[in-house]
């Protein structure tokens, strides 16, 4: 009996130096044990798809897709997106539009919304305060500019959310990550750092200026 | 007549019986430890494609969550960034390195990276990251300190069990909303008596009932 016990002793050693311990690092497939329905007959976001040529489940839109749906029925604002000036930032003689779209509201929440944004998508490279020293300037991103000097303190709102949307010089599109929104409230916290840098003593409130030296 | 058995057999039952047991207890042990996704599934580590550093980008140089995977707030899934994300930098910033070269290709014709998949849900399970991220529950909470791994390996087992431990308790697990997407942050409920009751001050005033019923996510 003794040795049944010396068998399993030696069982267990063997299992625990083969198979290790919770939590090893290892670059192989997890074993799934009961895989039941695991793997449906569907596809997921951004999955791979044997059937298109290009392995892509996502099908990218066909040219001059337009939405249809809901949103139309309702007479969404946004459905086409009719507004030149909202969606593109251009006037309908083509010039950019100076100041923001009508359906706008230039709000405290707005703007903070437009920190948010700027601090995510904007900072790495524009720095925080806007002055163009982000953290890839270290690395070799070398030409972003500041925004504190005349020719970007005086550019129209319209060209910055068409600078926003479609790139300019070295900077490449950022339409996928920021809604024609969001992009707005951007331009709004890029016009609000851009005062904030050319701010004198007279623009904080009286009671808290006695904090200020 | 002589005897068959020598007296000491008379106590072999009880022994084997004893020994089943001291067996099953073993197995049993070893099942569990072995045969759940806390071992199979943690610390799995696939050589990618391209080998983007987490521990640089979102650690040392304080990038975002949401600066590459920005469909996370609103979207189910929390989206693998396009090459265009990386090339924003990296048109510029190495941009003849070879080990970027399956991104510039990307970028260049199109095709995706073939990014290989670390979290892996089954499809009966429906996992919706907005919800999470937007009402408190952090990055960190499901995939670690990513912020500190220059490759990227599954941290925590995603378990039904490990679902629900949260699911039964949201409280001790929320944060601040502007520390979700900061990995190092401390949970509300690790700040002192005062963090816990703001933590349980957020669970009612946006109503957080965490499901515990199957089809809260299974479908």
């Amino acid at each position: 009996m003794r040795f049944a016990y010396y068998t399993l002793a030696f069982v267990v050693v063997l299992l625990l130096s083969v198979m290790g311990y919770r939590g090893m690092i290892s670059t192989r497939p997890p074993i799934e044990m009961f895989p039941d329905m695991d793997h449906q007959a569907k596809y997921k976001p951004q999955a791979e798809s044997k059937f298109f040529a290009d392995g892509r489940a996502d099908r990218p839109l066909p040219a001059g897709t337009v939405p249809f749906g809901r949103d139309a029925l309702r007479a969404d604002p946004a459905f086409l997106k009719a507004d030149d000036f909202h969606y593109d930032g251009k006037l309908p003689d083509g010039t950019f539009g100076r100041g923001f779209p009508a359906g706008l509201a230039i709000t405290g929440a707005f703007i903070e919304r437009g920190q948010g944004r700027y601090q995510i998508y904007c900072a790495p490279c524009h720095g925080a305060l806007g002055d163009g020293n982000g953290i890839t300037k270290s690395y070799g991103m070398l030409t972003t500019p500041t925004y504190h000097d005349d020719r970007l303190r005086g550019m129209a709102e319209g060209e910055i959310f068409n600078t926003i949307t479609h790139g300019k010089n070295t900077m490449l599109s950022y339409a996928d990550k920021l809604s024609p929104d969001d992009r707005w409230a951007v331009v709004a916290y890029v016009r609000a750092l851009q005062r904030a840098a050319h701010g004198t003593i007279q623009d904080v409130p009286a009671e808290l200026q006695g904090g200020l030296k | 007549m002589s005897k068959i058995f020598p007296k000491s057999a008379n106590a072999l039952p009880l022994q084997l019986i004893i020994f089943l047991g001291v067996l099953g207890g073993v197995a049993a042990a070893g099942i569990t430890y072995y045969a759940t996704p806390a071992y199979l599934r943690v610390g799995y580590q696939p050589v990618q494609p391209v080998p983007f550093d987490h521990s640089l980008h979102a650690g040392q140089l304080g990038i975002d969550c949401r600066y590459c995977h920005a469909s996370v707030e609103k979207s189910a899934t929390s989206s693998v960034p396009a090459a265009q994300t990386c090339m924003n930098c990296h048109s510029i910033i190495k941009s003849a390195s070879p080990l970027l070269e399956v991104v510039r290709q990307s970028y260049a014709t199109g095709e995706p990276v073939p990014w290989v998949k670390i979290h892996k849900n089954p499809d009966y399970v429906y996992f919706n990251h907005s919800v999470h991220v937007n009402r408190g529950v952090s990055c960190v909470e499901c995939h670690g300190k990513v912020n500190e791994m220059p490759t990227v390996h599954q941290d925590q087992s995603h378990s039904m069990s490990w679902c629900l431990d949260c699911h039964r308790n949201p409280a001790a697990r929320i944060r601040e909303p502007k520390d979700v997407y900061n990995l190092d942050s401390a949970r509300l409920a690790d700040q002192g008596p005062e963090g816990l009751k703001q933590a349980q001050k957020y669970i009612h005033d946006w109503k957080v009932m965490p499901p515990q019923s199957c089809s809260g996510c299974h479908r």
